[in-house]
């Protein structure tokens, strides 16, 4: 065990440097390592999580048995759970549900499609096509909520109803109905990312070697052939990663609804979601413990998703 | 024969992508354009794409610079949290992925499993403890207390390493029996040959700060904190909005940050194709 210290420790001496420095205090040689470079390297991390990860998760899951007020906590038990059987909390897990699976079943096929088109090299313009359709992804959910807001507007005037006017319809009440404040929303997420996820596809596109598509051709293969066998298995990856960021994107969706109806509150809670109820709670109602209570119901959400997709995906990459 | 038909495809393939490019842009030019129109309009008729030059004018633009509103204030802590935040957080992240894809270490594997899981897991779950912790550090409407806590984040981590993974770690024993420390090759060698990864993700990261609504808004109490985001909302009231304000004011918040886009737009998809999602 002493070995390798005695050693290192001669290094110097039957070596001298030829810079001229100082000679390295014990510490100093320690911090610059080889092997204590790699946690230097990852001390941020691991300071970040302990305290801004760790300690909150464990600190959610003490909360949820626990009735916070100002100055006094109470263990109450499964008190806060039980109260969460509610229609309006069961309204707010439909919604989120509800959101997820829309932006899913519209954010994965049609920015697929659109990358392969756009991935022609014959295409004209597709730096240019890329670059626009990304730009919606860099308003704020507020502008873009609020321009929403005023697009579904219920005046005779907004463009949605001046759109159902070209028809001969009578104006309508859009974001006051839960179907119609719903479309909204979903148009709201397709304009923000379609374009983001169009560029995903379109990264993955580039890794696929061109000689499969050759070889297809070779054989006989028809365009919807190697489409079909090989753009779609070789965008698995791509699509995973997608797939996850549209999931957890989608269940804790708040700020949209937030901004469409005009704060927290939408009629009937057409908009409310977990987020939204959680933030209501544990905020706007002072009832941290409750609110804990629907952390912990949206956190068994996503580990019983994730758990299903690392068994049918696996990790995003196996190595090591 | 054959070729025709294929010009025609193509020409179809433009007009869709005309159309989806049309999408994109619609809502921004149809704010843009509302926002040269007095509110009142606004309130009456809607957001619509009507020129009408009559009563068009820079009156609501003229109001933000006046100054009666925070506005002015609201950009300004907007800038100094979106660029703190970006600055810290691309040398931390880029820390952090250099140690997890350039050495082979014991808890290396550990490590990365908890960055997935930070990643995976909504920051909205640890929401209400993380407020009082921040309460508890008196971070309470600080601009230290909407950054700290994300500073170190597992998305650029993840980044990071997957951009590092392509570069050879032959430099490294080069550097060092070159004399060169261990960070000193992070430093001086690492850094440069990251420069992509870092421009793509400095997009990301500041656009996301830039954007960022709901914990800016738990953490920032008073009006003369708060950022831009924050304090567009705040003007939509239970007891009327000011749409003139609001409009024009969404528009001066989208420009800084298409601006950069526009100026690193190359950088950035290159970025993120080189590093983003392999197979």
């Amino acid at each position: 065990m002493a070995t390798p210290v005695h050693t290192n420790a001669n290094v110097p001496t039957g070596q001298p440097p030829k810079t001229q420095r100082p000679a390295r205090s014990q510490w100093s040689r320690f911090i610059h390592s080889s092997r204590t470079a790699p946690y230097v390297f990852v001390l941020p991390f691991l300071l970040s999580f302990a305290l801004f990860f760790a300690y909150p998760v464990i600190s959610t899951v003490i909360m949820s048995f626990q009735e916070v007020l100002p100055g006094i906590t109470t263990y109450v038990g499964l008190e806060n759970y039980k109260d969460l059987i509610n229609p309006t909390f069961g309204k707010a897990i439909l919604n989120s549900v509800l959101y997820t699976l829309l932006t899913l079943v519209v954010l994965i096929p049609l920015p697929l499609v659109l990358a392969v088109l756009l991935n022609s090299p014959k295409m004209p313009g597709r730096g240019l096509f890329r670059s626009v359709m990304f730009i919606p992804a860099l308003t704020s959910v507020v502008v873009a909520g609020t321009i929403f807001r005023l697009m579904f507007g219920e005046l005779d005037g907004s463009l949605m109803n001046s759109l159902l006017g070209v028809f001969g319809l009578e104006p309508y009440k859009w974001l006051m109905n839960a179907n119609t404040g719903f479309l909204a929303l979903i148009v709201l997420a397709l304009w923000r990312w379609l374009g983001v996820n169009m560029l995903y596809y379109m990264s993955g596109l580039q890794n696929i070697p061109p000689e499969l598509y050759e070889a297809a051709q070779i054989d006989g293969a028809s365009r919807f052939d190697s489409f079909w066998r090989i753009t779609i298995p070789m965008l698995k990856p791509v699509t995973i990663y997608v797939f996850t960021i549209s999931i957890y994107a989608g269940l804790s969706m708040f700020t949209e609804s937030y901004m469409l109806w005009n704060g927290n509150n939408s009629p009937n809670d057409i908009g409310l979601t977990i987020v939204g109820y959680l933030y209501r709670q544990g905020l706007e109602q002072n009832s941290m413990g409750f609110g804990a209570a629907v952390g912990i119901v949206l956190l068994v959400f996503t580990l019983v998703l994730n758990l299903i997709q690392l068994k049918f995906f696996g990790m995003f990459r196996k190595e090591d | 024969m054959a070729q025709k038909q294929k010009g025609s495809l193509s020409a179809l393939l433009v007009v869709l992508f005309i159309l989806f490019a049309g999408f994109a842009l619609f809502p921004l030019f149809a704010v843009t354009l509302a926002s040269f129109k007095p509110s009142t309009e606004l309130l009456r008729y809607g957001l619509n794409l009507k020129l009408e030059w009559d009563i068009m004018s820079l009156k609501n633009y003229a109001f933000i610079f006046q100054g009666t509103t925070d506005y002015f204030q609201w950009y300004w802590n907007s800038i100094v949290i979106t660029v703190l935040f970006t600055v810290l957080c691309l040398i931390l992240s880029a820390m952090v992925g250099y140690g997890l894809e350039m050495y082979r270490f014991r808890l290396k594997n550990v490590i990365f499993t908890l960055v997935l899981v930070v990643m995976m897991i909504p920051v909205e779950i640890i929401m209400l403890p993380l407020y009082k912790l921040m309460i508890g550090m008196k971070l309470i409407n600080t601009v230290w207390g909407v950054i700290l806590p994300f500073v170190v984040a597992p998305i650029p981590i993840f980044f990071f390493r997957q951009y590092l993974s392509g570069v050879p770690k032959d430099f490294m024993d080069a550097a060092r029996v070159d004399g060169c420390s261990e960070y000193g090759i992070f430093v001086r060698i690492m850094m440069p040959l990251m420069a992509p990864a870092f421009a793509a993700m400095a997009i990301l990261q500041a656009m996301n700060s830039w954007n960022n609504f709901l914990w800016p808004m738990i953490v920032l109490r008073t009006n003369d904190m708060l950022t831009l985001p924050i304090g567009l909302s705040s003007l939509l009231t239970p007891y009327g909005n000011n749409y003139d304000v609001l409009i024009a004011g969404s528009v001066l918040a989208i420009l800084p940050i298409l601006v950069v886009f526009l100026f690193f737009q190359r950088y950035f998809i290159e970025g993120m194709t080189a590093g983003g999602v392999k197979g």
